[in-house]
Parts: structure tokens; sequence; C-alpha cells
């Protein structure tokens, strides 16, 4: 029997992360393949992701040959190459653009550009059926601080973002502060679950009570001074510090970012009147978040549904980039060969 | 003739408006390589740089630790790179530094120091900012252009 379905091959490579995924009608995974997290990694690559194109060069190839197996599919099968083509860093992007380049004229399949942003809010709705429109999706990462007004697939529009650091850096780098190991993200989380997280008031920066935009550095400062005493001549106290008062300040430190993000976030949904959350992004793996925003979710008045994108699918992957361009490639929206990657979202 | 240059911020706003100063001097083919602990001010004061040169939407100028490089487009075409995340040298040559490096474009590189050996074959703007205060910055400035007056 012939298959109707829609197959896409996405391809991502805008950061660190060399990835490939089949997805059918934008929702069934057949396959999902990110570097970092497989054994090509151990062949082709060291331990911490590498932030160079020649990483990606290495990877792309075996990847996407990887993705094509796994989802037990042939060339024939598949009805379009998506690419997330921006933002990014432009090294990177290219590797990734010139491969779904190369793929949409060696095979003759259409070619589907993807912003790597709107992608990540595709993948908090994967498994939704009946998406209750309009929705306030928020997006938390290493990079990436983001509220969008989400009314379609095609046309998320951005509300807010971060003036100075992004949330997920903020917890990197209070990590370095506190000497918690790499990832900070999930380090933090750990430590701060044996703390108190009304120890230490630390700063919430609203920005104003209208602002949907965000600001963390203040509060990277205030943990640094916090550990250093206020002119940074004091002694550093970490080394010093019980592992209670670590802990301490990582749950206090945590608690504060995500205040900020819940407020402004509710914010945003009482502006737009959004009757969904969505929440994606790799911050968004952070349980302490995930059940924060429930409750915001709960007790809203009427009651909001929220969709948080699955673990596997919150930190860079193909997947969403596949999953987005089937609406894409329901609207007829496709790329040309004269594609190029653009570092910021246009 | 180039010349050096001490002063003090007393606030990140401050250290934003010295940005904008040197920002909108700039002529282009510069290169600012930009140092100092946590927190001292590093994205602040290219926030100003990148202001002055006329970037648009300066207010979401935003840290690159983890994208490594983030592109603005003004009067200048302005290049914010930050080497916090890299692990050598190679990695930054690789970004395609020598690709940012043209007449019309201005590259500025937070944590520069892990990577000033890169920067050996060119003349370049070097700043480096210290902790003073809760809110106050040393601020040392080497090699600035006659061009630019602070």
């Amino acid at each position: 029997m012939q298959d109707k379905s829609i197959n896409i091959l996405g391809i991502e490579t805008s950061c660190d992360e060399t990835a490939a995924a089949v997805v059918a009608d934008g929702r069934i995974v057949k396959s999902s393949v990110i570097a970092s997290q497989t054994k090509l990694h151990e062949k082709y690559g060291g331990v911490v992701p590498e932030i160079a194109s020649r990483a990606h060069i290495e990877k792309i190839y075996p990847v996407i040959a990887e993705a094509m197996a796994q989802a037990q599919t042939s060339k024939d099968d598949i009805n379009a190459i998506a690419i997330a083509n921006q933002p990014g860093l432009t090294v990177a992007l290219v590797v990734g653009v010139t491969a779904a380049k190369t793929l949409s004229f060696a095979w003759d399949k259409p070619l589907i550009a993807i912003n790597h942003l709107h992608a990540h809010l595709q993948s908090a709705m994967l498994s939704e059926e009946n998406l209750q429109l309009p929705a306030v999706a928020l997006i938390v990462s290493g990079g990436h601080t983001c509220l969008y007004d989400y009314r379609s697939p095609l046309e998320p529009e951005l509300l807010g973002s971060t003036i100075d650091d992004a949330a997920g850096e903020a917890f990197d780098k209070v990590a370095t502060i506190l000497r918690l190991p790499y990832p900070g993200g999930p380090s933090i989380e750990e430590t701060a679950a044996k703390g108190n997280p009304n120890a230490i008031k630390f700063p919430r920066s609203m920005l104003g009570s209208d602002s949907l935009d965000f600001s963390f550095s203040g509060i990277k400062t205030a943990v640094l001074y916090y550990c250093r005493g206020q002119d940074m001549k004091g002694e550093d106290r970490v080394d010093s510090m019980s592992a209670q008062q670590i802990a301490d300040i990582a749950a206090s430190f945590q608690a504060a970012v995500i205040d900020v993000l819940i407020k402004k976030t509710q914010r945003a949904a009482e502006k737009i009147g959004a009757k969904t959350i969505l929440l994606g992004g790799g911050v968004a793996a952070n349980n302490q978040l995930r059940t924060a925003l429930q409750q915001m979710c709960e007790s809203a008045e009427p009651p909001k549904k929220l969709l948080i994108a699955p673990k596997q699918y919150c930190t860079d992957n193909a997947v969403m980039v596949a999953s987005l361009a089937y609406h894409k490639f329901k609207a007829g929206l496709f790329a040309d060969l004269t594609l190029d990657p653009k570092a910021s979202s246009s | 003739m180039r010349t050096d240059f001490n002063t003090i911020s007393n606030s990140p706003e401050e250290t934003i408006e010295l940005g904008q100063r040197i920002g909108s001097q700039l002529k282009g083919g510069e290169v600012i390589g930009i140092c100092g602990p946590l927190g001292s001010g590093k994205t602040h004061l290219i926030k100003g740089i990148a202001a002055g040169a006329g970037a648009e939407d300066h207010r979401h100028i935003n840290s690159p630790t983890f994208v490594i490089v983030n592109e603005y487009a003004g009067r200048l075409d302005i290049y914010h790179v930050d080497a916090y995340r890299l692990n050598s040298v190679g990695e930054f040559e690789m970004l395609g530094f020598d690709d940012f490096c043209y007449p019309r474009s201005v590259v500025l590189i937070e944590w520069a120091d892990k990577i000033e050996s890169a920067l050996q074959r060119i003349d370049y703007i070097w700043i480096e900012l210290f902790h003073a205060g809760e809110t106050k910055r040393k601020i040392h400035i080497e090699n600035t252009p006659e061009y630019i007056a602070l």
C-alpha cells in the first residue's frame, strides 16, 4: 500500500547540535538523531559539543543517513527537505543549509526554510490535536528567552525577549560562580532541590509594569556579590560555604528567575487573552519551572491549558524543524536554492 | 597616534553611554577586544558601542555566550562575538573571524583575553573592565585611534 502521509526530512545545525529527523504529517516522529546524543558522537566528536563548522561538517552526513535508516525511509518516500536557516551561528547554519539544498537538488524535492525559534514552539504541541488559540509561547534556553503571541504555526509574533542575558545563560554562569559542574541548568536544579528558595531575596528585574522583555544580568551579578562581597574585594566565600549555603543560594536564584518567567508569561497571557500556554527550549526541562507554570495556568480564571515540550525535544533537535515544515508544506511555502543562512531572525 | 584612557563608570547606564561615545566615532574596520570578569559590564558596554554604531533595535542587543556570534545591521555591520564558551583559539578562527573583518564592519569580542593570540597580526582596541563597587567599574581602554575622542 502506498504511504499517503507527508514525510519531511528536517535538518538542524544552528548552534552546537547536528541533528536530522524524519517526521510524518507534522507529528509522527519516524526518527530523530542528534549527534551529541548518539554513538556517532563517540565516533566523530568530543564530550562537550564542539562549536565549529568543522564539527557539523564531519557529522552532517552520518546524522542524515542515520535518520533516514532509523525511519526506514528511502528518498522516494520523502516529500520535502526542511532546514533551520535562521537564527544562529552563520558558520554552523551554512553546513545544514548546504546539505539541505544539495539534497533538495539531487533528490528533486522541495526545500522548506524554517526559523529555529519558531520551530521550538512546535516542540510543545507535537502531541496536541486541538490547540485552543490564541496561545502565549515561552521559549527559554541558553541563547534565548522569548515570549510569542501564537495564533498560527506560520506567524508567531514576538512580544518580548531578553535585553541582556538569556535565562539559561544565567543558570550556567551562576553554576560557574557556585563551582557547580557543567551543564549549569541541571546542576543548579539538583542543588536547589536541597535548598531554601526563600533564604536570600535576589532581585526580580521586571523592567517596568508593561514590559514583556527580560533581564537576567542583574541577578547574575547579585549572586556574584553575595558570594564575594559588595566591592568584589572580599574573599570569594564559595569555597568555605557549606553545602547547605550553596543549596540555599541555588534555590533562591532559581526561584527568582522562575518568578520573573512566570510573571511575564502571565502578563503576556492577560494582554492577548491567551487560552493556552506553550513552553519550550532547554530550560523547559527544569521541573520547578514546569510546576510553577502549571500552578499559574490552573489558578488563572478561566484556567489555561499548558503544553510543554517533551524533555527530549526541549533542547535543539530536528523533529521540531520537520514538524513545523509540515505546516509550511501544506501552505505551499517553499524556498529555492538561493536560500542563505541568516544570523538574526527576520 | 594611539592613546590609552582610564575612566570610572558608576552604573550600567554610564557604561552604555561610554560605549555610545566610542561607537558613534567608529569609522569601520575596527576590532575591539573586551575583557573583564563575570558581571563587570562587557555586554552593557557593547550594547552602547553597537547603539553608537547605529545598530537597529539596540535595546535587544544581548549576550551571545550561547550562540557565540550576534550580527547587527547599522551604520556599520556589527559582529558581536563571545569567546566565553570557546575551548581554543582554533575554534575562534573557525567562526569565520577573517570574514567579519572588512572596511564597513566592526568586530566586538567579549572575553577577548581567551583568544588574544588570534589577534596578534591585527591592530585592535583593547578594553578591560574591573569591579570597583556594587555598580562602580574601572574601565581601561588601550590603543585608541586618534579619531576617537573620549
